[in-house]
This record gives C-alpha cells, structure tokens and sequence, in this order.
C-alpha cells in the first residue's frame, strides 16, 4: 500500500465520528460535508511530509472546525481573512482536544449521523443514498454505479433526501436514554437495507458488493459504540454468517445455487467464526429479538457440516419465536419450509394453505408450493405453481432457477 | 528467552481493508516469520477477532461481572500476537521490525518476555 492508500484509508476510518462531531458545530450537513473535504485536501497535503498525526480524527474535526469557520466567514464578509497560524502548529493543541472528543459526545454524533438518514418520510433507495454518501462517504459516482442509474440522477436523489432531512429538522440535542433506544431500530434497519442491497445484486456487480462490506463496518461501528446491545450483535452476526456464503451461492454464469445445494467448503470460516462468537455473546443477555432469531438460524445451517445434518427441528422452533416476535407471512412460509423438512410435504402444504392470499404475488410463495407438490406427486399442480413463480421472478437468476424445476418434471412427465 | 510480540493498531483502519489488501498485507507478513518457523523458533501466533467480539469478566461488588467489550476502551487496541523463542531481544527487536516493514499499518510490537505456567497446554 502506498501513502496515500493508508491515508484514504485511516479518511474512511475518521470520517463518522469527524462529520458526526462537525455536523453537531455547524448543524446543517453541507456546511459539514465542506468542512470535512477541506479537512482531507489537507490531510493529504501534510501527512505524506510531517507523518500522520497520533489521532487523525481529532486532527480532521479540528481542521474541519477552523475551515468551515472561514467559510462562514468569508462568505457573510464579516471580518478579515483568518489567521492561518492557527492551523499551522496543531501539536500541542491536539493533546487536550483528543481527551475532549473521546468523551461524551462521541457516540451520540455517530448515532445522529446515522439516525438522519433513516427519516420515515425517505423511501428506502433515498435511506441507503444518504447514509453511503453521509456516513461512509462513497463517491456520488460509485453510489450511482451501484444502483445503475446516471450520476446526475443519483447526485438528485441524494440532494433531495438531503433537503428533506433537512426541512424536516436535525435533531441536535443530546438524546436521552429513552430517545437513543429509539434511534437505534430505525439505524438497524437501515444499515440491513444497504446489507441486502448489496446482498441480493450477487458477485457480478462488485461495486453493489461491497455495500456488504460496507453495512458490516457499518454495524461493527455501531456495537463499538453500543457494546451491550444483543440486536446489533444479532445483526452484525446476521450481516456476517449471510456475506459468509457469498461464494458459494451463485454459479460462474449467475445462476443461484440454494443453500442445501453449496459447496461449504467454500463458506468463510472466519465470518462464521465471528458471527458464532457474537451470537453466544448476544444470548447471554436473553432480551431475544428479530436479528437475533435470525442469526442463530442461520449459525444453525452453518455449524451443519453437510446439508443433511441441518437441525431443521430447531429452525423450526426458531421460526415460530420470529412469527410472535416479528409476524409476517414471509417468516410463516420460511417457517413452513422448516416444517416440512420435519413433517413431511402434505402436512406443510396443509400449513401453507391459509398464507396463499397474502402471498399471491410473492415469487417464493409459488415456488416453495410447487416444490412441495412435486414431493407429494401432484405434478401438473406443481408445474402451475413454478410457472405463477417465473412470471412473478424479479431477477433472471431467480426465474432460471425456477425454470430448471420446471424442465425436471417435463423431463420426467415424459418418462412416465 | 520467550518472548511475546503484541500487535496494536487503530482496529477501524485496519479493519477497513479490503479483501486484496488484507490478503496481500498477510501473504507478506507470512513470508517474514517463515524462516523462524522453520528455525523453530516460532511459537504460537493468532489475530485476534474485532473487539466487538470480546468479552471482559472485572471484579464486582459481591461476584465478577461480565462486561462486553474489551477490558480498555482506547484507540490502539491488540489486534494479535506472536510468540518466539529466540536468543536474545535482538532477535525479538529484528524480527518486529521485518513484521513493520512489511505492514503498512500504523501498527505498534510490543516485546514481552513471559513466563511458562503450563508448559504441556501450549501447542507450539
């Protein structure tokens, strides 16, 4: 690595906490977004010569602080230029001031940061704009390659969401214990949100990819700041035993490979490591909750060595503890398919019943049905259900995978 | 003489690398404790997991309590480990600085001598 890749790197490393502290001084994001800029331009500039200083955030929100007062400045045309003596010896004053930040402060500006992001009125394409361009400060460029739109579209999105963030009011007072509980689903379920963008544009993309990387750095932030909250261990374990699969589930032309069907040795054994250390550190807190139950599923499919040793009646337990805790038909048909696993295809078909309305639309709905028909022998019925499930496909990867069911039992049918 | 080498550096920057950097950064690292490996001078060595992973257990009032997180919150935290037995602490000293020259990190060795307890518990 060169220089100035470390450099760009600790940058990335600085920059929640340093925007979170420059946003709380000038309380509106693009003065703070400036300040920052100007703060890395001179990072750049004397790094390389005088050696990076001890605690590069401090020395970034101090910087930042001193410019974005001179912007304002010059801009109301109010006094005279700025003494640049005072940015000239940052040595002694960084000794003091880093004892200043790596207090109070800290964690709510990191949590504020974030917290804007997720507004209820942003949809959530707006939600995971914002927070990559805020919080982690991706490009506009990389940001717009990711969700395949033109740049100027996404430089749009982005200055709308900003606008409305900012119409609506920052919250800038210090949160107290009950409003930073609040923050934190919302924050949760926004960095899931770029997770699983990231998640289901498969390896093809590698700039949609990363946004895997980016919502687990994310998360690690977040339980940094909140060591004792079980749901971010939950998530982050979610996040990690999820990416853990990342090369096992895609064939080389893009088709999906279901997970009875991967090659584990191909799963990341250290994310999995991680994600199961988490996981037993979360429970130890019994205060279950939906990220949770959702990691320790999946730590259940990645402690089977192979597909057959999957502890399907546990999942199935774990899926009932998310329907009360979370319902929706979605966990109820991830539940079915568990249950048949147990009980066989009749009696789930049986349970799938009652779902059918809510999950019409639903591509996986038809494609568990058809599934679980074809095991029961009804034949035509299943080939309905995967033909209802390739129209209802949102990716083509999902629509192959159907198709290749489909082929199965026409193949078969003419055996017959 | 034993020797532990511990590694500290800031766990964000190290942490956002990327998959090709950390690959490479390790590929190197490898190649500088290979021949006290092969000397076998080189003891056990691991990289610890994201302090977000880490457990403390403190003295409490009555019983120990059980804390998440790691026992300091400071910037710089220990990040690994190696451990050699080598001759003398110029030994050590060479060999941490082979480790810092092929780390771009800002990461810091610190050389401790220790002692054996349970000579047979240890893989070396």
């Amino acid at each position: 690595m060169t220089d100035l890749a470390w450099i760009d790197l600790a940058l990335t490393a600085a920059r929640p906490q340093a925007m979170g502290a420059l946003l709380r001084y000038f309380r509106d994001l693009d003065t703070a977004e400036e300040a920052f800029q100007e703060a890395c331009l001179r990072a750049i500039r004397t790094w390389p010569d005088k050696g990076p200083p001890r605690d590069p955030t401090a020395w970034l929100i101090f910087v930042g602080r001193n410019s974005g007062v001179d912007q304002i400045r010059k801009s109301a045309r109010n006094t005279a230029l700025p003494d640049e003596n005072l940015l000239s010896d940052l040595s002694d004053a960084e000794a003091g001031m880093a004892e200043r930040l790596d207090s109070s402060h800290y964690r709510d500006d990191i949590l504020r940061l974030m917290f804007i992001c997720c507004h209820p009125e942003l949809p959530a394409t707006q939600q995971i704009a914002l927070a990559l361009r805020i919080v982690s400060g991706i490009s506009v460029t990389q940001i717009a390659r990711a969700f395949l739109v033109s740049e100027s579209a996404m430089e749009q999105r982005i200055t709308r969401a900003k606008a409305r963030v900012g119409k609506a009011g920052l919250p800038f007072e210090a949160p107290s214990a009950a409003e930073r509980a609040e923050r934190l689903p919302p924050v949760m379920a926004m960095i899931y949100l770029v997770f699983n963008e990231g998640y289901s544009a498969g390896a093809d993309n590698s700039d949609v990819a990363s946004l895997c990387d980016e919502a687990i750095r994310l998360a690690r932030l977040l339980l940094r700041i909140f060591p004792g909250e079980a749901e971010i261990m939950g998530l982050l374990s979610l996040m990690l035993l999820q990416h853990s699969r990342r090369d096992a589930r895609q064939t080389a032309d893009g088709q999906v490979i279901l997970l009875e069907d991967q090659d584990r040795s191909l799963w990341d054994r250290r994310q999995i490591d991680e994600a199961l250390a988490l996981l037993d550190k979360a429970i130890r807190h019994r205060t279950p909750g939906p990220y949770q139950v959702q990691a320790a599923i999946a730590a259940l499919h990645a402690r089977a060595a192979r597909a057959a040793d999957t502890d399907w009646r546990e999942i199935e337990l774990l899926y009932q503890l998310l329907e009360k805790l979370n319902p929706s038909p979605v966990v109820s048909l991830n539940r079915v398919v568990a249950f048949s696993k147990v009980r066989g295809p009749a009696e789930a078909l049986a349970m799938l019943e009652p779902l059918a309305q809510a999950l019409d639309g639903y591509f996986y709905f038809h494609g568990v049905r058809g599934a679980l028909l074809v095991q029961t022998g009804q034949k035509g019925q299943a080939r309905e259900a995967f033909s209802r499930a390739i129209a209802l496909a949102r990716s083509p990867a999902e629509a192959a995978h159907v198709r290749q069911e489909l082929d199965k039992l026409k193949e078969e049918l003419q055996a017959s | 003489m034993l020797y532990a080498i511990l590694c500290y550096a800031d766990e964000e920057t190290v942490f956002a690398w990327s998959k090709e950097e950390e690959a490479a950064v390790m590929g190197r690292l490898y190649a500088v404790q290979e021949p006290l490996a092969k000397a076998g001078k080189l003891g056990p060595t691991g990289r610890l997991m994201p302090t977000t992973a880490a457990t403390t257990v403190r003295k409490g009032k009555d019983e120990p309590i059980v804390i998440d997180g790691p026992f300091a919150e400071t910037k710089e935290v220990l990040l690994g480990f190696y451990t050699v037995d080598v001759e003398t602490l110029d030994e050590a000293i060479a060999f941490s600085k082979q480790l810092s020259a092929v780390n771009p990190g800002s990461t810091s060795y610190e050389i401790r001598p220790f002692y054996v307890f349970h000579p047979g518990a240890v893989p070396s």
